[in-house]
């Protein structure tokens, strides 16, 4: 990936996408040359990059061949249902032998995958029209009923949905042709086709209640599925997308122990691992053949201070903590530079709503100082709740630990085990610590943790400003205007909200170097977990 | 004698089966005390009270604790432990697909660890004080110090990253040929041999030195037997009470007790169903794992138990 990150220090992570996507179709230098030129790049600089499309456009990809790969977890509660997915594996298998309506590119807009097109007028009303002539494993055709079934299940409570807060928007999904459906929602979101295209949402045959068959339209069929074993899929001849998949067959296991995981990835019975420590880096990239795969994406944990209860009460305690975060050391010496400084608000710079110009909040002892005294705080001990459940969460919790000291304020770090943490200490301890997985799109994070009345306001901040705010960017379809909403969003959530962020974390990967194909989506590692269709073996 | 073993089959099956049953109340208590329960477990971060109501219900966890037991202990007294509240598949299908995984690793570390064992211990009594007892001897209290992990940890570095002699994970590897299975089963019947080979060596030696002074062995020495004679044919038919237990506990332990072993390699054993029970808050699958742990861990002390009365006449007519 060294090529990529030359590329996208010159050019942006944006702009690198879509000429590496063209460069992949088969766009000829002289393509490159006017795509750069039209995005008001310098000759020289072009004429620098036109060697690499040489070498990507040489990269043909091949078929055949089998790659075992691991993910980080394995429990009998692995499951192929997109309803009840919850982690990395669960994701990493649904890609192999599902599709949803729409996939997410590497700057995480929407493309049609399971619907040839999608529009709409007012952002309320949609319209998907179904591409033809795509099958299911067992070789049912696919109808607008299955489309309507994988999405209205998850507005039953029964199905015990995790994307249950998101279908509450959906009105109604009715088919409206032979491959037509037309989604209706209750207030106008423009962004409901990302929405569609995340993991949850992928598509199942209508009425399917044993979901360990795993029948999709996706680029692999299942042959065999062990929940807390292993699973084995086969390409689908009969898939789609002319020419893909690239192997013929994937085994995926879940190995919960990195260190065994890199270990079998250096001794070569892997040729992917998901999660890998920035501890375990130079080690595999010290071994010759084996690659680091790096996203950086939107992932967060943060420092959550109650608004209503305890010392985040008062916003000088608030300001008073914020300022205490060394964000350069903790980037430093806990995630080894594997992640890029937050500025106390979610949107992180991979988003196209990132706002760049919030000045960055310094360390700076002298205001922490100032604030912590304002606020009458007295000696007594707060106490900081943190677990290895929240990435990062207790190394974090000491090194703000050592610098609270420096202005006689004495936080008492409570570690708890990772074991029942989200139900448990998540969202009910006055100062504590949380994580928050990549969400693909802006609004959809802010709906999830920063509405008013959302179940996760993790810092129980009420700005009514900001949810009105919030809605108009949903139905907001001029460009300019609802970037410029975003950006008032996330100065208000940095100057108000009880929260600490300091840190958008990178996820790495382990692969052998003959593991071709990988960039980055920032939906998570292993390509946003959806590698099985892009890789290929390069024998 | 066969009426005495009789009887104490008949009294150990009595005493097992008022164990089970305590252990199993107990075993559901601590599950019902541990914070959080199966619903909260699966949604995790993204529970909404409403799911959570549903998914409960779904689960019949709003059927208060002791009625859910009682159905619970119905069902195993019909031979039908239930199934997973959180997979929904039957509790004696998960066992089923894991149990053997789990046998054929103690039976191959068995076969290994328990002749080298014995070899060693009674070598080392029988030559004690010698140079080989104290190499042996300080080599098997080193060992032991060794945590598994650790062990476990060094064998993948060296055998299978450095020297890519061995596989590092050990299952889904071809049982084709037996080279490929004494590939495959190598590391983690070496990780496991080096805690309990020492385990069961120490017992040995000390039981059969605890014969060897014993004043009758005197008399056979001035019989004129041999040493070879006097260990085996003397002294070692009265050590077999001791070390029977010794081997007992240790195998018990290989059935439910190889988490590190399981998690290292990678190997799909009953111990990790057993964790993934309890931190899904599985109550039927934690409940039916403990009682196969506990219905094991009797059979082997009462085998002992039975083997020690076979070897020692003096045991029958107490």
């Amino acid at each position: 990936m060294n090529e990529r990150q030359k590329f996208e220090d010159l050019v942006g992570p944006h702009e690198s996408t879509r000429l590496l996507e063209a460069m992949k179709r088969g766009a000829s230098r002289r393509d490159v040359l006017a795509l750069l030129m039209a995005g008001g790049m310098q000759a020289t600089l072009a004429g620098g990059l036109s060697g690499l499309a040489r070498s990507v456009h040489a990269a043909t990809p091949k078929r055949g061949g089998r790659i075992r790969v691991a993910g980080a977890t394995a429990a009998i509660t692995d499951t192929l249902d997109p309803a009840k997915m919850s982690n990395q594996t669960d994701y990493s298998r649904g890609t192999m032998v599902y599709n949803g309506l729409t996939s997410l590119d590497g700057s995480l807009t929407p493309q049609p995958a399971l619907a040839e097109s999608f529009d709409t007028k007012d952002a309320k009303t949609w319209v998907f029209k179904l591409r033809k002539d795509v099958k299911f494993h067992d070789g049912k055709p696919l109808t607008p009923a299955d489309v309507v079934f994988s999405v209205m299940r998850h507005k039953d409570p029964a199905t015990g949905s995790k994307a249950k807060a998101l279908a509450d928007q959906i009105d109604s999904v009715k088919a409206s042709g032979t491959n037509e459906v037309t989604v209706t929602l209750s207030a106008a979101n423009a962004d409901l086709p990302v929405i569609l295209g995340t993991f949850h949402f992928m598509i199942v045959k209508d009425g399917t209640t044993d979901f360990n068959t795993g029948i999709g339209t996706g680029p692999y069929k299942l042959k065999e599925f062990k929940p807390g074993v292993r699973s084995i899929a086969v390409r689908n001849e009969a898939y789609w997308k002319p020419g893909r998949p690239y192997l013929d067959e994937i085994e995926f296991v879940g190995i919960g122990d990195e260190g065994a995981r890199v270990n079998a990835l250096l001794s070569g019975d892997l040729d992917l691992a998901g999660s890998v420590n920035p501890r375990s880096v130079d080690r595999i990239k010290g071994t010759p053949g084996f690659e680091v795969f790096s996203t950086q994406s939107g992932q967060y944990s943060d420092l959550i201070m109650r608004k209503d209860m305890g010392p985040g009460t008062n916003p000088d305690f608030i300001l008073a903590m914020k300022h205490l975060i060394d964000r350069e050391q903790i980037r430093k010496s806990v995630a080894l530079g594997h992640a890029v400084l937050a500025n106390d608000q979610p949107i992180d710079p991979t988003n196209r709503f990132h706002f760049a110009g919030l000045p960055q909040r310094p360390f700076d002892l002298d205001k922490a100082k100032f604030h912590l005294k304002k606020s009458g705080l007295g000696d007594a001990p707060v106490p900081v709740v943190a677990s290895p459940a929240a990435l990062y969460s207790v190394e974090m919790a000491l090194v703000m630990q050592q610098s609270a000291q420096k202005i006689g304020l004495n936080l008492d770090v409570k570690r708890m085990p990772a074991d029942g943490y989200w139900s448990n200490h998540w969202l009910n301890s006055a100062v504590g610590f949380g994580n928050v997985n990549p969400r693909p799109s802006a609004d959809t994070l802010l709906t999830l943790f920063f509405k008013s009345d959302a179940a996760w306001n993790e810092s129980r901040w009420k700005s009514e400003k900001f949810d009105q705010l919030l809605i108009a960017s949903r139905a907001e379809t001029d460009a300019a205007k609802r970037k410029q909403q975003y950006a008032d969003m996330q100065v208000m959530i940095h100057e108000q909200a009880g929260l600490g962020i300091p840190l958008f974390l990178a996820s790495l990967d382990g692969h052998s170097s003959k593991l071709k194909g990988l960039s980055p989506i920032p939906l998570g590692g292993l390509m946003g977990y959806s590698f099985a269709e892009h890789v290929w073996l390069d024998a | 004698m066969n009426l005495l073993i009789l009887r104490l089959a008949l009294q150990r099956v009595a005493l097992a089966a008022v164990s089970l049953l305590v252990v199993s109340a107990l075993v559901f208590a601590i599950t019902a005390v541990l914070p959080g329960d199966a619903a909260q477990a699966q949604l995790g971060q993204d529970a909404t009270p409403e799911t959570l109501a549903a998914l409960r219900h779904q689960m019949g966890l709003d059927v208060p604790a002791p009625v859910r037991y009682g159905r619970w202990l119905a069902g195993l007294l019909r031979g039908q432990p239930g199934e997973s509240i959180v997979t929904h598949t039957p509790v004696a299908d998960m066992l089923a697909s894991r149990l053997p995984n789990s046998l054929l690793l103690a039976a191959i570390t068995v076969v290994v660890a328990v002749p080298l064992a014995l070899l060693l211990g009674i070598g080392a009594a029988m030559y004690r004080g010698s140079l080989f007892d104290r190499i042996v001897s300080s080599a098997a209290v080193a060992v032991v110090s060794v945590p598994e992990f650790l062990v476990a940890t060094l064998a993948v570095l060296v055998f299978a990253v450095e020297l890519h002699w061995l596989p590092a994970l050990s299952y889904g590897v071809s049982f084709d040929s037996p080279l490929k299975m004494l590939r495959s089963f190598a590391m983690p019947v070496l990780t496991l041999c080096c805690v309990m080979v020492a385990q069961m060596m120490r017992m040995t030696r000390a039981a059969v030195i605890d014969q060897l002074k014993a004043p009758y062995i005197e008399m056979v020495l001035l019989k004129g037997a041999t040493p070879m004679r006097t260990v085996l044919a003397h002294a070692l038919p009265n050590a077999v009470g001791p070390i029977a237990n010794a081997v007992a506990m240790t195998l018990s332990y290989l059935l439910g007790g190889v988490i590190i072993v399981e998690t290292i390699f990678n190997y799909p054993g009953v111990a990790s169903l057993m964790v993934d029970g309890v931190t899904q808050r599985d109550m039927p699958l934690v409940q039916t794992c403990a009682m196969l742990f506990c219905a094991a861990y009797l059979l082997l002390v009462t085998l002992a138990d039975i083997c020690s009365i076979v070897a020692n006449p003096r045991l029958r007519y107490r």
